[in-house]
Protein backbone atom coordinates (compact mmCIF):
# COMPACT_ATOMS: atom_id res chain seq x y z
CA UNK A 1 0.00 0.00 0.00
CA UNK A 2 2.69 2.39 1.08
CA UNK A 3 4.87 1.70 -1.94
CA UNK A 4 1.91 2.06 -4.30
CA UNK A 5 1.01 5.53 -3.07
CA UNK A 6 4.70 6.43 -3.23
CA UNK A 7 4.85 5.35 -6.87
CA UNK A 8 1.78 7.26 -7.99
CA UNK A 9 2.86 10.45 -6.37
CA UNK A 10 6.30 10.52 -7.96
CA UNK A 11 4.87 9.70 -11.33
CA UNK A 12 2.15 12.26 -10.82
CA UNK A 13 4.65 14.87 -9.64
CA UNK A 14 6.70 14.37 -12.76
CA UNK A 15 3.71 14.70 -15.08
CA UNK A 16 3.17 18.45 -14.83
CA UNK A 17 6.85 19.23 -15.33
CA UNK A 18 7.10 16.68 -18.12
CA UNK A 19 4.27 18.39 -19.97
CA UNK A 20 5.98 21.77 -19.57
CA UNK A 21 9.27 20.29 -20.80
CA UNK A 22 7.66 18.80 -23.91
CA UNK A 23 5.82 22.05 -24.65
CA UNK A 24 9.01 24.09 -24.23
CA UNK A 25 10.91 21.75 -26.55
CA UNK A 26 8.14 22.12 -29.16
CA UNK A 27 8.36 25.90 -28.66
CA UNK A 28 12.15 25.71 -29.21
CA UNK A 29 11.79 23.69 -32.40
CA UNK A 30 8.83 25.58 -33.91
CA UNK A 31 10.97 28.25 -35.65
CA UNK A 32 13.30 25.60 -37.10
CA UNK A 33 10.34 23.65 -38.39
CA UNK A 34 8.84 26.75 -40.03
CA UNK A 35 12.14 27.73 -41.66
CA UNK A 36 12.81 24.28 -43.02
CA UNK A 37 9.28 24.03 -44.44
CA UNK A 38 9.50 27.40 -46.17
CA UNK A 39 12.93 26.58 -47.55
CA UNK A 40 11.32 23.91 -49.76
CA UNK A 41 8.49 26.15 -50.94
CA UNK A 42 8.41 27.62 -54.43
CA UNK A 43 6.77 30.80 -53.19
CA UNK A 44 8.84 33.91 -52.60
CA UNK A 45 6.62 35.11 -49.76
CA UNK A 46 6.34 33.24 -46.50
CA UNK A 47 3.85 30.55 -47.38
CA UNK A 48 4.06 26.98 -48.54
CA UNK A 49 2.81 26.52 -52.11
CA UNK A 50 4.57 23.79 -54.06
CA UNK A 51 7.74 21.86 -53.38
CA UNK A 52 10.84 23.35 -54.93
CA UNK A 53 14.60 23.24 -54.53
CA UNK A 54 15.20 26.55 -56.25
CA UNK A 55 16.36 28.37 -53.10
CA UNK A 56 18.98 25.69 -52.60
CA UNK A 57 20.15 26.04 -56.20
CA UNK A 58 20.34 29.79 -55.73
CA UNK A 59 22.22 29.37 -52.45
CA UNK A 60 24.91 27.17 -53.95
CA UNK A 61 25.26 28.64 -57.42
CA UNK A 62 24.15 32.25 -57.27
CA UNK A 63 25.10 33.79 -53.93
CA UNK A 64 28.64 35.11 -54.28
CA UNK A 65 28.27 37.80 -51.63
CA UNK A 66 26.93 35.28 -49.18
CA UNK A 67 29.84 32.93 -49.70
CA UNK A 68 32.44 35.65 -49.38
CA UNK A 69 30.76 36.65 -46.09
CA UNK A 70 30.91 33.01 -45.06
CA UNK A 71 34.61 32.88 -45.91
CA UNK A 72 35.26 35.92 -43.68
CA UNK A 73 33.31 34.26 -40.89
CA UNK A 74 35.21 31.00 -41.24
CA UNK A 75 38.63 32.71 -41.23
CA UNK A 76 37.76 34.74 -38.14
CA UNK A 77 36.14 31.82 -36.33
CA UNK A 78 39.06 29.45 -36.85
CA UNK A 79 41.79 31.99 -36.08
CA UNK A 80 40.13 33.55 -33.04
CA UNK A 81 39.19 30.14 -31.64
CA UNK A 82 42.73 28.84 -32.10
CA UNK A 83 44.34 31.85 -30.42
CA UNK A 84 41.76 31.83 -27.61
CA UNK A 85 42.33 28.11 -27.02
CA UNK A 86 46.10 28.49 -26.69
CA UNK A 87 45.96 31.56 -24.42
CA UNK A 88 43.09 30.29 -22.25
CA UNK A 89 44.53 26.79 -21.81
CA UNK A 90 47.80 28.33 -20.63
CA UNK A 91 45.88 30.51 -18.20
CA UNK A 92 43.90 27.55 -16.90
CA UNK A 93 47.13 25.62 -16.16
CA UNK A 94 48.81 28.64 -14.56
CA UNK A 95 45.86 29.47 -12.33
CA UNK A 96 45.10 25.89 -11.30
CA UNK A 97 48.63 24.86 -10.41
CA UNK A 98 50.59 27.92 -9.41
CA UNK A 99 50.47 30.71 -6.89
CA UNK A 100 51.71 34.03 -8.19
CA UNK A 101 51.09 37.74 -7.92
CA UNK A 102 48.05 38.76 -9.97
CA UNK A 103 46.52 35.29 -9.92
CA UNK A 104 43.26 36.50 -8.43
CA UNK A 105 43.16 39.49 -10.76
CA UNK A 106 43.33 37.21 -13.81
CA UNK A 107 40.79 34.86 -12.26
CA UNK A 108 38.23 37.66 -11.82
CA UNK A 109 39.02 39.14 -15.22
CA UNK A 110 38.47 35.73 -16.81
CA UNK A 111 34.75 35.64 -16.12
CA UNK A 112 33.78 39.30 -16.36
CA UNK A 113 33.36 39.37 -20.17
CA UNK A 114 30.81 36.54 -19.86
CA UNK A 115 28.49 38.49 -17.60
CA UNK A 116 28.33 41.82 -19.43
CA UNK A 117 25.67 42.25 -22.14
CA UNK A 118 27.11 41.99 -25.63
CA UNK A 119 26.10 45.54 -26.52
CA UNK A 120 28.42 46.89 -23.83
CA UNK A 121 31.38 44.83 -25.01
CA UNK A 122 30.70 45.89 -28.59
CA UNK A 123 30.42 49.61 -27.81
CA UNK A 124 33.40 49.72 -25.51
CA UNK A 125 35.56 47.97 -28.11
CA UNK A 126 34.38 50.25 -30.89
CA UNK A 127 35.28 53.29 -28.78
CA UNK A 128 38.61 51.70 -27.81
CA UNK A 129 39.57 50.93 -31.42
CA UNK A 130 38.71 54.44 -32.49
CA UNK A 131 40.68 55.89 -29.56
CA UNK A 132 43.80 53.93 -30.55
CA UNK A 133 43.06 54.64 -34.22
CA UNK A 134 42.93 51.03 -35.32
CA UNK A 135 40.86 50.93 -38.54
CA UNK A 136 37.81 48.66 -38.31
CA UNK A 137 38.00 45.46 -40.34
CA UNK A 138 38.85 41.79 -40.07
CA UNK A 139 41.63 42.51 -37.53
CA UNK A 140 39.32 44.29 -35.10
CA UNK A 141 36.70 41.53 -35.47
CA UNK A 142 39.41 38.95 -34.77
CA UNK A 143 40.47 40.79 -31.60
CA UNK A 144 36.88 41.14 -30.40
CA UNK A 145 36.04 37.49 -31.02
CA UNK A 146 39.19 36.24 -29.30
CA UNK A 147 38.28 38.42 -26.31
CA UNK A 148 34.77 37.03 -25.85
CA UNK A 149 35.94 33.46 -26.56
CA UNK A 150 38.67 33.44 -23.88
CA UNK A 151 36.40 33.06 -20.81
CA UNK A 152 34.50 30.12 -22.28
CA UNK A 153 37.58 28.15 -23.33
CA UNK A 154 39.16 28.94 -19.96
CA UNK A 155 36.08 27.56 -18.17
CA UNK A 156 36.02 24.32 -20.17
CA UNK A 157 39.76 23.64 -19.83
CA UNK A 158 39.62 24.40 -16.09
CA UNK A 159 36.81 21.88 -15.72
CA UNK A 160 38.96 19.27 -17.45
CA UNK A 161 42.03 20.14 -15.33
CA UNK A 162 39.89 19.62 -12.24
CA UNK A 163 39.72 15.92 -13.02
CA UNK A 164 43.38 15.75 -13.94
CA UNK A 165 45.61 13.80 -11.59
CA UNK A 166 48.53 16.10 -10.84
CA UNK A 167 50.67 13.22 -9.62
CA UNK A 168 51.22 12.14 -13.24
CA UNK A 169 53.08 15.42 -13.84
CA UNK A 170 55.10 14.86 -10.67
CA UNK A 171 55.88 11.35 -11.86
CA UNK A 172 57.08 12.75 -15.20
CA UNK A 173 59.25 15.25 -13.28
CA UNK A 174 60.70 12.55 -11.08
CA UNK A 175 61.59 10.63 -14.18
CA UNK A 176 63.58 13.62 -15.36
CA UNK A 177 61.20 15.46 -17.68
CA UNK A 178 61.56 19.24 -17.76
CA UNK A 179 58.60 21.67 -17.78
CA UNK A 180 58.28 21.72 -21.56
CA UNK A 181 58.51 17.95 -21.89
CA UNK A 182 55.93 17.25 -19.20
CA UNK A 183 53.65 19.88 -20.77
CA UNK A 184 53.83 18.40 -24.25
CA UNK A 185 53.92 14.72 -23.33
CA UNK A 186 51.69 14.58 -20.23
CA UNK A 187 49.55 17.65 -19.64
CA UNK A 188 48.39 18.57 -23.13
CA UNK A 189 47.38 15.06 -24.18
CA UNK A 190 45.21 14.65 -21.11
CA UNK A 191 43.49 18.04 -21.31
CA UNK A 192 43.08 17.78 -25.08
CA UNK A 193 39.36 16.91 -24.91
CA UNK A 194 38.76 20.05 -22.84
CA UNK A 195 40.80 22.14 -25.27
CA UNK A 196 38.95 20.68 -28.25
CA UNK A 197 35.51 21.28 -26.82
CA UNK A 198 36.62 24.80 -25.90
CA UNK A 199 37.88 25.34 -29.43
CA UNK A 200 34.61 24.07 -30.91
CA UNK A 201 32.52 26.20 -28.62
CA UNK A 202 34.64 29.21 -29.57
CA UNK A 203 34.18 28.46 -33.28
CA UNK A 204 30.40 28.24 -32.89
CA UNK A 205 30.18 31.40 -30.83
CA UNK A 206 32.32 33.28 -33.30
CA UNK A 207 30.32 32.07 -36.32
CA UNK A 208 27.13 33.06 -34.54
CA UNK A 209 28.04 36.45 -33.13
CA UNK A 210 26.19 39.40 -34.54
CA UNK A 211 25.95 42.14 -31.91
CA UNK A 212 29.66 42.58 -31.11
CA UNK A 213 30.72 42.10 -34.75
CA UNK A 214 28.17 44.73 -35.81
CA UNK A 215 30.12 47.37 -33.87
CA UNK A 216 33.68 46.43 -34.72
CA UNK A 217 33.33 45.60 -38.42
CA UNK A 218 34.28 47.99 -41.16
CA UNK A 219 33.75 48.24 -44.90
CA UNK A 220 34.62 45.00 -46.70
CA UNK A 221 34.60 42.85 -43.57
CA UNK A 222 31.05 41.53 -43.74
CA UNK A 223 30.61 38.27 -41.84
CA UNK A 224 27.79 35.80 -42.35
CA UNK A 225 25.60 37.10 -39.48
CA UNK A 226 26.08 40.66 -40.74
CA UNK A 227 25.03 39.54 -44.21
CA UNK A 228 21.98 37.74 -42.83
CA UNK A 229 21.11 40.91 -40.91
CA UNK A 230 21.20 43.02 -44.05
CA UNK A 231 19.05 40.40 -45.81
CA UNK A 232 16.46 40.57 -43.02
CA UNK A 233 16.44 44.35 -42.89
CA UNK A 234 16.58 45.13 -46.59
CA UNK A 235 14.55 42.58 -48.45
CA UNK A 236 14.28 38.99 -47.42
CA UNK A 237 14.95 36.23 -49.87
CA UNK A 238 13.98 32.64 -49.04
CA UNK A 239 17.64 31.81 -49.67
CA UNK A 240 17.98 32.60 -45.94
CA UNK A 241 15.73 29.62 -45.18
CA UNK A 242 17.79 27.29 -47.32
CA UNK A 243 20.98 28.63 -45.75
CA UNK A 244 19.61 28.05 -42.23
CA UNK A 245 18.79 24.44 -42.94
CA UNK A 246 22.23 23.83 -44.45
CA UNK A 247 23.85 25.44 -41.38
CA UNK A 248 21.75 23.38 -38.94
CA UNK A 249 22.62 20.17 -40.77
CA UNK A 250 26.33 20.90 -40.98
CA UNK A 251 26.61 21.88 -37.31
CA UNK A 252 24.79 18.71 -36.29
CA UNK A 253 27.12 16.64 -38.46
CA UNK A 254 30.23 18.32 -37.02
CA UNK A 255 28.96 17.87 -33.46
CA UNK A 256 28.21 14.23 -34.11
CA UNK A 257 31.63 13.63 -35.69
CA UNK A 258 33.35 15.45 -32.80
CA UNK A 259 31.48 13.36 -30.25
CA UNK A 260 32.67 10.16 -31.87
CA UNK A 261 36.17 11.60 -32.17
CA UNK A 262 36.24 12.64 -28.49
CA UNK A 263 34.95 9.21 -27.49
CA UNK A 264 37.75 7.50 -29.41
CA UNK A 265 40.30 9.79 -27.74
CA UNK A 266 38.81 9.06 -24.33
CA UNK A 267 38.85 5.34 -25.05
CA UNK A 268 42.45 5.34 -26.24
CA UNK A 269 43.87 7.24 -23.27
CA UNK B 1 49.56 21.09 -5.41
CA UNK B 2 50.17 24.78 -5.69
CA UNK B 3 53.67 25.58 -6.82
CA UNK B 4 54.89 29.08 -6.46
CA UNK B 5 57.05 30.03 -9.38
CA UNK B 6 57.55 32.30 -12.31
CA UNK B 7 55.98 29.66 -14.48
CA UNK B 8 52.52 30.59 -13.20
CA UNK B 9 52.71 34.07 -14.66
CA UNK B 10 54.24 32.69 -17.87
CA UNK B 11 51.22 30.45 -18.32
CA UNK B 12 48.49 32.84 -17.21
CA UNK B 13 50.08 36.15 -18.13
CA UNK B 14 49.06 36.27 -21.80
CA UNK B 15 45.36 35.96 -20.95
CA UNK B 16 45.69 38.54 -18.17
CA UNK B 17 47.41 40.90 -20.58
CA UNK B 18 44.93 40.31 -23.41
CA UNK B 19 41.87 40.91 -21.23
CA UNK B 20 43.47 43.95 -19.59
CA UNK B 21 44.12 45.57 -22.95
CA UNK B 22 41.03 44.55 -24.90
CA UNK B 23 38.40 44.25 -22.18
CA UNK B 24 39.31 46.31 -19.15
CA UNK B 25 40.88 49.29 -20.93
CA UNK B 26 37.81 49.74 -23.20
CA UNK B 27 35.60 49.77 -20.10
CA UNK B 28 37.77 52.47 -18.52
CA UNK B 29 37.68 54.45 -21.75
CA UNK B 30 33.89 54.55 -21.70
CA UNK B 31 33.97 55.77 -18.10
CA UNK B 32 36.28 58.54 -19.26
CA UNK B 33 34.24 59.34 -22.39
CA UNK B 34 31.03 59.64 -20.41
CA UNK B 35 32.35 62.81 -18.75
CA UNK B 36 33.75 64.41 -21.89
CA UNK B 37 32.20 66.78 -24.40
CA UNK B 38 30.59 65.29 -27.49
CA UNK B 39 32.57 65.70 -30.71
CA UNK B 40 30.91 67.14 -33.79
CA UNK B 41 31.05 63.97 -35.92
CA UNK B 42 31.32 61.25 -33.32
CA UNK B 43 34.27 61.00 -30.98
CA UNK B 44 34.87 63.42 -28.15
CA UNK B 45 36.50 66.71 -27.33
CA UNK B 46 38.90 66.67 -24.43
CA UNK B 47 36.97 69.00 -22.15
CA UNK B 48 35.02 67.98 -19.07
CA UNK B 49 31.26 67.95 -19.45
CA UNK B 50 28.42 66.45 -17.44
CA UNK B 51 26.07 66.84 -20.42
CA UNK B 52 25.65 63.09 -20.89
CA UNK B 53 24.51 62.55 -17.33
CA UNK B 54 22.20 65.56 -17.49
CA UNK B 55 20.63 64.08 -20.63
CA UNK B 56 19.98 60.89 -18.68
CA UNK B 57 17.71 62.73 -16.26
CA UNK B 58 14.98 63.40 -18.75
CA UNK B 59 11.50 61.91 -18.91
CA UNK B 60 11.95 60.37 -22.38
CA UNK B 61 14.99 58.40 -21.24
CA UNK B 62 13.39 57.49 -17.91
CA UNK B 63 10.46 56.07 -19.88
CA UNK B 64 12.72 53.81 -21.96
CA UNK B 65 14.66 52.74 -18.86
CA UNK B 66 11.41 51.89 -17.08
CA UNK B 67 10.12 49.98 -20.11
CA UNK B 68 13.40 48.06 -20.37
CA UNK B 69 13.09 47.09 -16.71
CA UNK B 70 9.44 45.98 -17.08
CA UNK B 71 10.14 43.96 -20.22
CA UNK B 72 13.27 42.34 -18.73
CA UNK B 73 11.57 41.48 -15.44
CA UNK B 74 8.49 40.07 -17.21
CA UNK B 75 10.51 38.05 -19.72
CA UNK B 76 12.85 36.75 -16.98
CA UNK B 77 9.87 35.77 -14.79
CA UNK B 78 8.17 33.86 -17.63
CA UNK B 79 11.47 32.22 -18.59
CA UNK B 80 12.08 31.09 -15.02
CA UNK B 81 8.51 29.86 -14.57
CA UNK B 82 8.96 27.64 -17.64
CA UNK B 83 12.58 26.71 -16.98
CA UNK B 84 12.07 25.43 -13.42
CA UNK B 85 9.68 22.59 -14.35
CA UNK B 86 11.89 21.84 -17.38
CA UNK B 87 15.04 21.58 -15.25
CA UNK B 88 13.14 19.43 -12.77
CA UNK B 89 11.73 17.09 -15.43
CA UNK B 90 15.16 16.76 -17.06
CA UNK B 91 16.89 16.03 -13.76
CA UNK B 92 14.38 13.29 -12.95
CA UNK B 93 14.36 11.85 -16.46
CA UNK B 94 16.26 8.76 -17.46
CA UNK B 95 17.01 10.33 -20.87
CA UNK B 96 19.03 13.29 -19.63
CA UNK B 97 21.43 13.58 -22.55
CA UNK B 98 18.61 13.34 -25.08
CA UNK B 99 16.77 16.25 -23.46
CA UNK B 100 19.99 18.24 -23.07
CA UNK B 101 20.55 17.80 -26.79
CA UNK B 102 17.00 18.83 -27.63
CA UNK B 103 17.36 22.01 -25.56
CA UNK B 104 20.73 22.92 -27.06
CA UNK B 105 20.33 21.98 -30.76
CA UNK B 106 17.94 24.82 -31.74
CA UNK B 107 20.61 27.21 -30.49
CA UNK B 108 23.13 26.14 -33.02
CA UNK B 109 21.18 28.17 -35.52
CA UNK B 110 22.28 31.73 -35.89
CA UNK B 111 20.36 34.02 -33.50
CA UNK B 112 19.33 36.33 -36.33
CA UNK B 113 17.90 33.43 -38.29
CA UNK B 114 15.89 32.39 -35.25
CA UNK B 115 14.54 35.92 -34.89
CA UNK B 116 13.77 35.93 -38.59
CA UNK B 117 11.86 32.66 -38.15
CA UNK B 118 9.73 34.36 -35.53
CA UNK B 119 8.97 37.13 -38.01
CA UNK B 120 7.82 34.38 -40.40
CA UNK B 121 5.63 32.90 -37.66
CA UNK B 122 4.09 36.05 -36.25
CA UNK B 123 3.67 38.36 -39.27
CA UNK B 124 0.21 39.18 -40.59
CA UNK B 125 0.33 36.52 -43.30
CA UNK B 126 2.67 34.33 -41.30
CA UNK B 127 2.51 30.79 -39.99
CA UNK B 128 0.49 31.46 -36.81
CA UNK B 129 -2.19 33.56 -38.52
CA UNK B 130 -2.58 31.14 -41.44
CA UNK B 131 -2.83 28.20 -39.04
CA UNK B 132 -5.53 29.92 -36.97
CA UNK B 133 -7.43 30.81 -40.15
CA UNK B 134 -7.24 27.25 -41.42
CA UNK B 135 -8.67 26.08 -38.11
CA UNK B 136 -11.44 28.73 -38.44
CA UNK B 137 -10.53 30.20 -35.08
CA UNK B 138 -10.07 33.65 -36.57
CA UNK B 139 -11.33 35.40 -39.71
CA UNK B 140 -9.05 38.39 -39.91
CA UNK B 141 -5.30 38.29 -39.25
CA UNK B 142 -4.31 39.23 -35.73
CA UNK B 143 -1.47 41.67 -35.30
CA UNK B 144 0.96 39.48 -33.44
CA UNK B 145 4.18 41.22 -34.30
CA UNK B 146 5.80 44.64 -33.83
CA UNK B 147 4.50 44.98 -30.29
CA UNK B 148 5.60 44.36 -26.71
CA UNK B 149 4.10 40.86 -26.65
CA UNK B 150 6.21 39.75 -29.61
CA UNK B 151 9.34 41.18 -27.98
CA UNK B 152 8.69 39.29 -24.74
CA UNK B 153 7.84 36.02 -26.55
CA UNK B 154 11.01 36.10 -28.63
CA UNK B 155 13.16 37.15 -25.65
CA UNK B 156 11.83 34.18 -23.66
CA UNK B 157 12.58 31.98 -26.65
CA UNK B 158 16.14 33.28 -27.01
CA UNK B 159 17.17 32.95 -23.38
CA UNK B 160 15.27 29.97 -22.01
CA UNK B 161 18.16 27.48 -22.56
CA UNK B 162 20.43 29.77 -20.53
CA UNK B 163 17.95 29.40 -17.69
CA UNK B 164 17.27 25.68 -18.10
CA UNK B 165 20.91 24.51 -18.13
CA UNK B 166 22.06 25.87 -14.74
CA UNK B 167 18.72 24.86 -13.16
CA UNK B 168 19.10 21.36 -14.52
CA UNK B 169 22.62 21.07 -13.07
CA UNK B 170 21.52 22.26 -9.61
CA UNK B 171 18.35 20.17 -9.46
CA UNK B 172 20.28 17.16 -10.72
CA UNK B 173 22.60 17.33 -7.70
CA UNK B 174 19.65 17.73 -5.29
CA UNK B 175 18.95 14.74 -3.06
CA UNK B 176 15.40 13.74 -3.98
CA UNK B 177 15.10 11.56 -0.89
CA UNK B 178 14.61 14.81 1.02
CA UNK B 179 11.39 15.40 -0.93
CA UNK B 180 10.18 11.92 -0.17
CA UNK B 181 11.06 12.40 3.50
CA UNK B 182 8.99 15.59 3.56
CA UNK B 183 6.05 13.79 1.98
CA UNK B 184 6.35 10.94 4.47
CA UNK B 185 6.26 13.48 7.28
CA UNK B 186 2.93 14.66 5.93
CA UNK B 187 3.81 17.67 3.75
CA UNK B 188 1.65 18.20 0.67
CA UNK B 189 3.31 18.01 -2.71
CA UNK B 190 3.17 21.78 -3.06
CA UNK B 191 4.62 22.44 0.40
CA UNK B 192 7.35 19.87 -0.05
CA UNK B 193 8.42 21.66 -3.23
CA UNK B 194 8.23 25.21 -1.88
CA UNK B 195 9.72 24.41 1.54
CA UNK B 196 12.25 21.71 0.70
CA UNK B 197 13.22 21.76 -2.99
CA UNK B 198 13.20 25.50 -3.74
CA UNK B 199 15.26 26.62 -0.68
CA UNK B 200 17.83 23.94 -1.48
CA UNK B 201 18.32 25.06 -5.07
CA UNK B 202 18.16 28.78 -4.32
CA UNK B 203 21.61 29.68 -5.58
CA UNK B 204 20.92 27.80 -8.83
CA UNK B 205 17.70 29.76 -9.29
CA UNK B 206 19.50 33.05 -8.69
CA UNK B 207 22.33 32.13 -11.08
CA UNK B 208 19.99 31.23 -13.89
CA UNK B 209 17.80 34.27 -13.20
CA UNK B 210 20.79 36.61 -13.35
CA UNK B 211 22.15 34.94 -16.48
CA UNK B 212 18.75 35.39 -18.13
CA UNK B 213 18.11 38.91 -16.91
CA UNK B 214 21.47 40.46 -17.89
CA UNK B 215 21.40 39.68 -21.63
CA UNK B 216 17.69 40.54 -21.83
CA UNK B 217 18.35 43.87 -20.12
CA UNK B 218 20.95 44.65 -22.78
CA UNK B 219 18.90 43.21 -25.66
CA UNK B 220 19.25 45.02 -28.94
CA UNK B 221 18.33 42.86 -31.95
CA UNK B 222 15.04 41.41 -30.65
CA UNK B 223 13.29 44.75 -29.95
CA UNK B 224 14.75 46.12 -33.20
CA UNK B 225 13.44 43.32 -35.42
CA UNK B 226 10.16 42.19 -33.83
CA UNK B 227 9.28 45.25 -31.74
CA UNK B 228 7.37 48.35 -32.74
CA UNK B 229 8.09 52.04 -32.17
CA UNK B 230 7.00 51.67 -28.55
CA UNK B 231 9.22 48.67 -27.78
CA UNK B 232 12.55 50.46 -27.96
CA UNK B 233 14.85 49.27 -25.20
CA UNK B 234 17.92 50.81 -23.63
CA UNK B 235 20.19 48.72 -25.91
CA UNK B 236 18.57 50.31 -28.97
CA UNK B 237 19.08 53.79 -27.56
CA UNK B 238 22.81 53.11 -27.10
CA UNK B 239 23.21 51.84 -30.64
CA UNK B 240 21.35 54.85 -32.05
CA UNK B 241 23.60 57.16 -30.05
CA UNK B 242 26.63 55.49 -31.58
CA UNK B 243 25.53 54.99 -35.17
CA UNK B 244 22.99 57.76 -35.85
CA UNK B 245 23.28 60.67 -33.41
CA UNK B 246 26.98 60.01 -32.88
CA UNK B 247 26.77 61.06 -29.25
CA UNK B 248 29.51 58.89 -27.78
CA UNK B 249 29.53 60.41 -24.29
CA UNK B 250 25.81 59.67 -23.92
CA UNK B 251 26.26 56.13 -25.28
CA UNK B 252 29.09 55.66 -22.76
CA UNK B 253 26.99 56.95 -19.87
CA UNK B 254 24.10 54.60 -20.73
CA UNK B 255 26.54 51.69 -21.11
CA UNK B 256 27.82 52.41 -17.62
CA UNK B 257 24.29 52.15 -16.25
CA UNK B 258 23.85 48.73 -17.84
CA UNK B 259 27.27 47.65 -16.58
CA UNK B 260 26.29 48.78 -13.09
CA UNK B 261 23.00 46.84 -13.17
CA UNK B 262 24.83 43.72 -14.43
CA UNK B 263 27.49 44.04 -11.73
CA UNK B 264 24.85 44.29 -9.01
CA UNK B 265 23.20 41.15 -10.41
CA UNK B 266 26.46 39.23 -10.49
CA UNK B 267 27.41 40.32 -6.95
CA UNK B 268 24.04 39.13 -5.73
CA UNK B 269 24.59 35.81 -7.46
CA UNK B 270 28.06 35.36 -5.96
CA UNK B 271 26.87 36.34 -2.48
CA UNK B 272 23.97 33.90 -2.64
CA UNK B 273 26.36 31.13 -3.68
CA UNK B 274 28.78 31.95 -0.86
CA UNK B 275 25.97 32.11 1.68
CA UNK B 276 24.67 28.73 0.62
CA UNK B 277 28.15 27.25 1.02
CA UNK B 278 28.36 28.68 4.55
CA UNK B 279 24.94 27.30 5.46
CA UNK B 280 25.88 23.89 4.09
CA UNK B 281 29.10 23.89 6.11
CA UNK B 282 27.19 24.95 9.22
CA UNK B 283 24.56 22.25 8.93
CA UNK B 284 27.27 19.70 8.25
CA UNK B 285 29.08 20.77 11.40
CA UNK B 286 25.85 20.57 13.38
CA UNK B 287 25.22 17.10 12.03
CA UNK B 288 28.77 16.19 12.99
CA UNK B 289 28.43 17.26 16.64
CA UNK B 290 25.17 15.40 17.09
Amino acid sequence: MNSVSFDTRTRHGATFSNVVLILVILFLFLPLFVIITYSFSASKSMEFTTFSLKWYTQLFFDSDELWSAFLNSAVIALSSAAVATVIASGAAIGIMWYRFKGRQYIQILSFLPMVLPEVIIGISMLIFFSAVRLPLGLITIFIAHTTFNLPFVYLLVTARLDEFDISTVEAARDLGANEAQSLVKVVIPSILPGMLSGFLMAVTMSLEDFVITFFVSGPGSTTLPLYVYSMIRYGVSPVINALSFVLILSIMLIAFAMRRFLKTIAASS
Amino acid sequence: MKRSSRLGITYAGPMGLWLTIFFLTPLFIIILYSVLKKGLYGGVEWTFSSAAYRQLVNPAFAKVLFRTLTVSVTATAITMALALPCGYAMARSSHQSLFLGLVIVPFWTNSLIRIYAWIAILSSRGFANELLKQLHIIEESLSLIYNQGAVITVLVYMYIPFAILPLFTTIDSFDFQLLEAARDLGASRFTSITRVLLPNIRSGIITSGVFTFIPIFGAYTVPLLVGGKDSYMIGNIIVDQVTKTRNWPLASAISLIITLVSTVGVMWMLMAGAQEKRERAQSLRKAGTR
